[in-house]
C-alpha cells in the first residue's frame, strides 16, 4: 500500500481543473452564441451535459477496475472502483439536478417521465444508488470487495448497453447534441462544449485522487494505529464500513 | 419544444443549474475538510502518543541504571 503516491500530480491537476472548468464557464457567458431555439437557457446545456457524460464514463470505469480487482485480486482496483462510483453518483446528481431545472424551463415540467433519456439515466442513477449500501451489508471484507466488483461490472456494462437503447429510441424530444454525423453545433458552440467537457472530466480525475488521497490517509493511520496497540496486546477495532479496507 | 425563454425568465433557471453546481462542488470540499481535518487531530494524538511512550521507555532506561542492584547479585552498587 505504501508504494502507492496517491497524492502525486494533485497540485497541477486541481490548478487543470479550475482553469478549465472557468474559462469554459467563461467561454459559455461571453464567447458562445445563444442559442436561435431555446435562447438564453440553452447555457445550462454546457453544464448539464458534461455533468451526465463524465459521470456516465465514471461508472463504466468503476466497472473496469471491477474486472481488475476481479482477475488480479489487488485491493487497489477495488479501491479505484469504489471512488470513481462514488463520484460518479455525486455528479449524476449534479445532472439529474439541473436536467430538471432545463426541463422545467424548456419544456415547462420539472421532469417528463416519457421521456427515455430522462427515464433511462435516473434508473442508472438509482441502480448505483444502490451500490454503498450494498457494500455496506457485507460485512467481510473479501467478500465486500468481491461481490462490488461484481455490482461494478455488471453496472458498467449496462451503462453504454442502456446509453445504446435509449438512442434506439423513436420518441426524443430530449435534444440529440452529439451525433454520428456530427451533430448540428456551430464551431464556437462546439469549443465551448469541448473546453467544459475536458474541465469536467479533469475536475473528476482530481476528485478520485482527492479521495483516494484522504483514503489511504486513513488506512495508514489506522495501520499505525493497530500497530502501537500490538505493542499494548491490544486491539483497535474496524469500524464498519461500505469504503474498501486494504 | 415550447418558444425560446426571454433573457428575465431564464436567466433564474440558468443561474439555478450553475449554483447547484457550485454547491455540490462546495459540500464536495466542506466534506473533505472535514476528513482532513480529523486525519489531522488523530495524527496529532498517535504523535503524542508516541512520544509518552519514548518518555516512559526512556525513564524506564534511567529507572533500570538507577536501581540499586540486589545483594550478592555481583552488580555494581
Amino acid at each position: 500500500m505504501n508504494r502507492h503516491t496517491f497524492s502525486r500530480g494533485l497540485v497541477p491537476l486541481s490548478i487543470a481543473s479550475v482553469v478549465l472548468l472557468v474559462g469554459g464557464f467563461a467561454m459559455v457567458f461571453l464567447y458562445a452564441p445563444s442559442d436561435a431555439d431555446q435562447g438564453f437557457v440553452q447555457k445550462i446545456f454546457y453544464l448539464h451535459v458534461p455533468l451526465a457524460i463524465v459521470a456516465l464514463v465514471g461508472f463504466v470505469a468503476g466497472g473496469v477496475y471491477g474486472i481488475r480487482f476481479l482477475r488480479s485480486g489487488d485491493r487497489l482496483h477495488d479501491l479505484r472502483s469504489y471512488v470513481a462510483i462514488h463520484i460518479s453518483l455525486i455528479l449524476a446528481v449534479g445532472a439529474l439536478v439541473t436536467g430538471s431545472i432545463w426541463a422545467k424551463a424548456s419544456w415547462g415540467q420539472w421532469w417528463v417521465w416519457e421521456e427515455p433519456t430522462l427515464v433511462s439515466f435516473l434508473i442508472v442513477f438509482l441502480l448505483y444508488a444502490c451500490y454503498q449500501p450494498l457494500r455496506f451489508s457485507i460485512e467481510d471484507p473479501d467478500r465486500q470487495a468481491r461481490y462490488a466488483a461484481v455490482f461494478a461490472v455488471v453496472g458498467g456494462a449496462f451503462v453504454p448497453l442502456n446509453f445504446m437503447a435509449v438512442r434506439a429510441a423513436e420518441s426524443l424530444i430530449h435534444p440529440r447534441v452529439l451525433s454520428t454525423t456530427g451533430g448540428t453545433m456551430p464551431g464556437s458552440m462546439r469549443i465551448t462544449f469541448v473546453v467544459a467537457l475536458a474541465g469536467m472530466a479533469v475536475m473528476f480525475v482530481t476528485l478520485c485522487k482527492y479521495e483516494l488521497t484522504s483514503k489511504h490517509a486513513s488506512f495508514q493511520l489506522r495501520a499505525l494505529k493497530r500497530r502501537l496497540a500490538g505493542e499494548d496486546d491490544g486491539w483497535v477495532p474496524v469500524r464498519r464500513s461500505a469504503a474498501p479496507q486494504l | 419544444m415550447g418558444p425560446a425563454l426571454p433573457l428575465g425568465d431564464a436567466g433564474p433557471y440558468v443561474a439555478a443549474a450553475y449554483l447547484v453546481f457550485l454547491a455540490l462542488v462546495l459540500v464536495y470540499v466542506a466534506i473533505m475538510a472535514a476528513k482532513l481535518s480529523r486525519i489531522q487531530r488523530e495524527i496529532g494524538e498517535l504523535a503524542e502518543l508516541v512520544e509518552r511512550r519514548g518518555t516512559e521507555r526512556d525513564r524506564g532506561d534511567v529507572d533500570d541504571v538507577t536501581a540499586p542492584a540486589p545483594a550478592g547479585s555481583g552488580a555494581p552498587r
